[in-house]
């Protein structure tokens, strides 16, 4: 069975310099990814690649669906939910706008509602804070918010960039308890990029590591757990 | 807003058909140079009419560079600079009989004056703000120059004429080729000048200001006084050049300065290249002969064509920028680092904000 | 007193015409941080479109809905076509087609309908029932057509999904695009509100000032000086700004420096405003970050 998401020959450029040097990564259908690797290593550049945020070469696949020429919100159209880097947080809105926003592509009105209890479900924080202005929010309630948002999408891919970064310990235990329910339940499959390697471990069912814009590992992740040069680099023991 | 800056004053050791790019610019200039001594002896007098307007520009324009291009801060009035500069001529020459040429320091140590006070509460205004401050400047001085109780001094609506000089010293030149001399000596030095003037720390300081003011300011640049200094000079210049403008032309009006002038200048310095001073001379050639080939074509057209020149004018504007949105200087860099065909030391840097 | 509230009142009539502008120039700048010179010529090209459609015999409201259909659409044809490759070019390069597209249009109209000036019908007949003492009946109607316009655009986006979106596209254009929302047509749609709202302000002022191809040469600055005036990031701010700029223009006139000056001490007190206050009466602060 061919992977939800393929890409081969993955290649990146920021205006001339290229960042990606010919990348093969395949994330599997009801399946959770990790990325991993340094700063710097062309994770975020890898995400924004597979969604035509970035000048890019090679083959990116979808669904068994060549994304070549495709813009951004094209792919987004076809359930590629991204959770970018910073979140993304339209932050003049409220939260309730931001999460119409994510359900701007959608016909099907009753479906809708039917999210927005669900995401409520899983968030509660941002039910009570629905008419709050985004930008008010703490770092964590943003986290969600961008969460909320890419799933109201309906996606059956969400590429989520550092979503730990900067949040309290406990809130990230939180929203990666929440990440694999929806995973579960849900069956969205997931790309994870993060620099908290022990805790994409944990999370994830198959793993990569990126150096430098070149893929130098890959495997269950079990297995990138148990590997020494990995435990030393990244996990720290 | 995006504009293309340059590090200045590195040393570039690109090579384009065997010699330096620096030796290219020396052959550049000397050619220019050549061609513009030589210009008022086979061209007809109107065409070194218009080669004379073009020497005021540029100087006009180097002003406008100077705050717009190299200090960031936009000007929607420079016009006002030109007319007060064309005013102090007229009106010192018509009232107190002072020679034409002494009046020319005159006008531009008064627009120095008046560009430092007016840059002064511009400090606080930024982008559209001091766009729309310059704009209402421009638009005010033609106004004020109409203005019924000030008439007694500067002619009202009719303006005020004045002779055209002859050449001084019986030098074998009609009063167009000598004027043409004339402001073409003027304006060398002052190109020199500004050349100095933007490869020095001065200029350092005001395009760190222009790139990123807060940087600037931790780094120990008086932000203030480099901004306000550099509205003086670059009134200076454009002062220099409207009482230059006023001498040439022989007339001064207040419908002569309108808030068209005012835009014309910037075109020229957006055309020409911003923080260029080549872009100056491009820039001035676009905006005295572009309107003229603007004419002609819609002469071609026939009828009723007393408006189409504009419309023309505008399409030309358009498709210039579509071809060179950096200028005549940013496509010649280009090109430049295309042929040569790596990134050198002096790299374009786009900045967006 | 009477000759002070009448003065208020004008002031207001004007200043609806120049909030309509202020409100198209900030239509056109959330999305882009660009204001649009040419937003008057195009309004006042837009009410030649009238003049000839009521020439042809159209009665004027139809002509005047068509009026704005047509601008709508070549609001969105000419950010498509003219503007959009300019995306990417630097703001002053934009500046300057901005630049070109006002001297296209001001000629075009000047060549295809004369310079000759026009009156212009209103619809608001000379002794409607709603003339009062201090505002013709036109002065009256074009209030309420200015506030109904306003009311309209503001329960657009406030309320549909278009409009949200396109809010979204003008104040974050990566997120929105992570959210479907194709960027590049909420910019055209931008365009095309803009010159509605622009060719309604041409068409209220027409029966005042006459039609002539440079008639919005005045307003155009007004409208730009009340949007900065009220914070040029606010729409609502923008359009109090426009109405203040016509009552402060009224006084001014009447009151300070008679009709000669008028532009003039306006605009004094416009930049001292703006001085005092660089973001406008009712603006965001400019917080950058560092």
């Amino acid at each position: 069975m061919a992977a939800l998401l393929e890409t081969r020959s993955l290649k990146a450029y920021y205006g001339p310099t290229p960042v990606l040097h010919g990348v093969d990564l395949a994330v599997e259908a009801g399946g959770i990814t990790a990325l991993l690797g340094a700063n710097g290593a062309g994770k975020t550049t890898l995400l924004r690649a597979i969604c035509a945020m970035v000048r890019r070469e090679g083959e990116v696949r979808f669904a068994e669906r060549a994304l070549d020429g495709l813009r951004t919100e094209d792919v987004v159209r076809l359930g590629v939910g991204h959770v970018p880097d910073g979140r993304g947080t339209f932050v003049h809105l409220t939260v309730e706008e931001n999460l119409r926003l994510g359900a701007y592509t959608r016909a099907d009105r009753a479906r809708v509602a039917q999210d927005f209890d669900r995401v409520f479900t899983y968030f509660p924080r941002l039910r009570e804070r629905r008419r709050q202005q985004a930008g008010t929010l703490s770092g964590g309630e943003q986290q969600m918010l961008a969460i909320s948002r890419a799933l109201m999408l309906s996606p059956k891919l969400l590429l989520l960039d550092e979503p730990s970064f900067g949040l309290a310990p406990l809130m990230v235990k939180d929203i990666f308890r929440i990440l694999r329910t929806i995973n579960r339940e849900e069956r969205v499959s997931m790309l994870i990029v993060e620099q908290n390697a022990t805790l994409a471990l944990e999370l994830a069912d198959h793993a990569y590591l990126l150096e430098t814009g070149r893929m130098v590992m890959s495997g269950s992740a079990e297995r990138i757990r148990g590997d020494e040069s990995v435990r030393r680099a990244y996990l720290g023991y | 807003m995006t504009v293309l800056s340059e590090t200045p004053a590195m040393a570039d050791t690109r090579q384009v058909a065997g010699l330096s790019l620096s030796t290219w610019h020396r052959i550049g200039l000397v050619a220019a140079l050549a061609f513009a001594l030589v210009v008022p002896f086979w061209a007809s007098s109107y065409h070194t009419f218009q080669f004379t307007l073009v020497t005021v520009y540029a100087i006009a324009l180097m002003g406008l560079n100077l705050l717009t291009g190299y200090n960031g801060q936009i000007s929607l009035g420079h016009g006002a600079f030109y007319a007060i500069g064309a005013y102090v001529t007229a009106v010192l020459v018509h009232k107190t009989g002072v020679p034409y040429w002494a009046t020319v320091p005159v006008a531009g140590f008064v627009c120095l004056g008046v560009g430092f006070l007016f840059g002064f509460p511009a400090l606080r205004l930024e982008g559209l703000y001091l766009a729309l401050a310059t704009f209402a400047l421009a638009l005010v001085t033609p106004q004020i120059l109409k203005f019924k109780t000030f008439a007694s001094w500067t002619g009202g609506v009719q303006g005020i004429l004045m002779d055209k000089p002859d050449a001084p010293w019986g030098l074998p030149l009609d009063s167009d080729q000598w004027l043409y001399f004339l402001c073409l000596a003027v304006a060398l030095p002052l190109f020199w000048a500004a050349r100095n003037m933007v490869a020095s720390r001065t200029g350092r300081a005001m395009v760190s200001i222009r790139d990123h003011p807060i940087a600037a300011a931790t780094m120990g640049v008086d932000t203030a006084l480099v901004k306000s200094l550099t509205f003086g000079v670059s009134a200076f210049y454009t002062g220099i050049a409207g009482s230059l403008g006023g001498i040439v032309v022989g007339f001064v009006a207040p419908d002569s300065f309108s808030i068209l002038l005012s835009l014309s200048f910037l075109v020229g310095i957006v055309v020409g290249g911003l923080a260029s001073i080549w872009g100056a001379l491009f820039g001035a050639l676009f905006v005295v002969f572009v309107p003229n080939y603007a004419d002609q074509i819609s002469d071609l057209l026939g009828e009723r064509a007393k408006a189409l020149p504009w419309a023309i004018y505008g399409l030309l504007l358009i498709a210039v920028m579509y071809l060179m949105p950096t200028g005549v200087v940013g496509m010649l860099r280009t090109v430049a680092a295309r042929v040569v065909g790596v990134r050198g030391p002096r790299t374009l840097v786009a900045k967006t904000e | 007193m009477t000759a002070f509230l009448h003065q208020v009142f004008s002031g207001l009539a004007s200043g609806g015409i120049y909030a309509s502008v202020a409100l198209a120039l900030v239509l056109i700048y959330q999305a882009t941080h660009l204001v649009n010179f040419a937003q008057g010529e195009m309004a006042m090209f837009a009410t030649y479109v009238a003049w000839a459609l009521v020439q042809a015999g159209l009665p004027y409201w139809p002509a005047f809905l068509l009026t704005l259909a047509i601008s709508f659409a070549g609001g969105v044809a000419i950010e498509r076509i003219v503007i959009r490759p300019f995306d990417k070019a630097p703001v002053l390069a934009s500046v300057c087609v901005f630049i070109g597209l006002l001297s296209i249009f001001n000629s075009l109209a000047g060549f295809i309908f004369t310079y000759t000036i026009k009156t212009f019908p209103s619809p608001f007949g000379e002794q409607a029932w709603y003339g009062t003492r201090f505002l013709s009946p036109h002065e009256t109607g074009e209030i309420v057509v200015t506030l109904a316009l306003l009311v309209l655009v503001y329960a657009f986006f406030r309320f549909t999904p278009l409009g949200l979106a396109m809010r979204a596209a003008a104040q974050n254009p990566a997120s929105s695009r992570l959210v479907g929302i194709r960027v590049g047509w909420m910019l055209a749609l931008g365009w095309g509100l803009a010159a509605a709202a622009g060719a309604v302000a041409g068409m209220m002022a027409a029966p005042i000032v006459y039609l002539e191809p440079n008639m919005m040469g005045g307003i155009l600055l007004y409208g730009f000086a009340g949007a900065l005036l009220g914070g040029i990031d606010n729409p609502w701010g923008a359009v109090l700004g426009g109405f203040m700029v016509g009552v402060l223009e009224n006084l001014a006139g009447g009151y300070v420096v008679g009709a000669d000056l008028k532009l003039t001490a306006a605009l004094v007190i416009i930049v001292g405003v703006l001085v005092i206050r660089p973001s406008g009466l009712f603006g965001r602060p400019i917080a950058q970050r560092v």
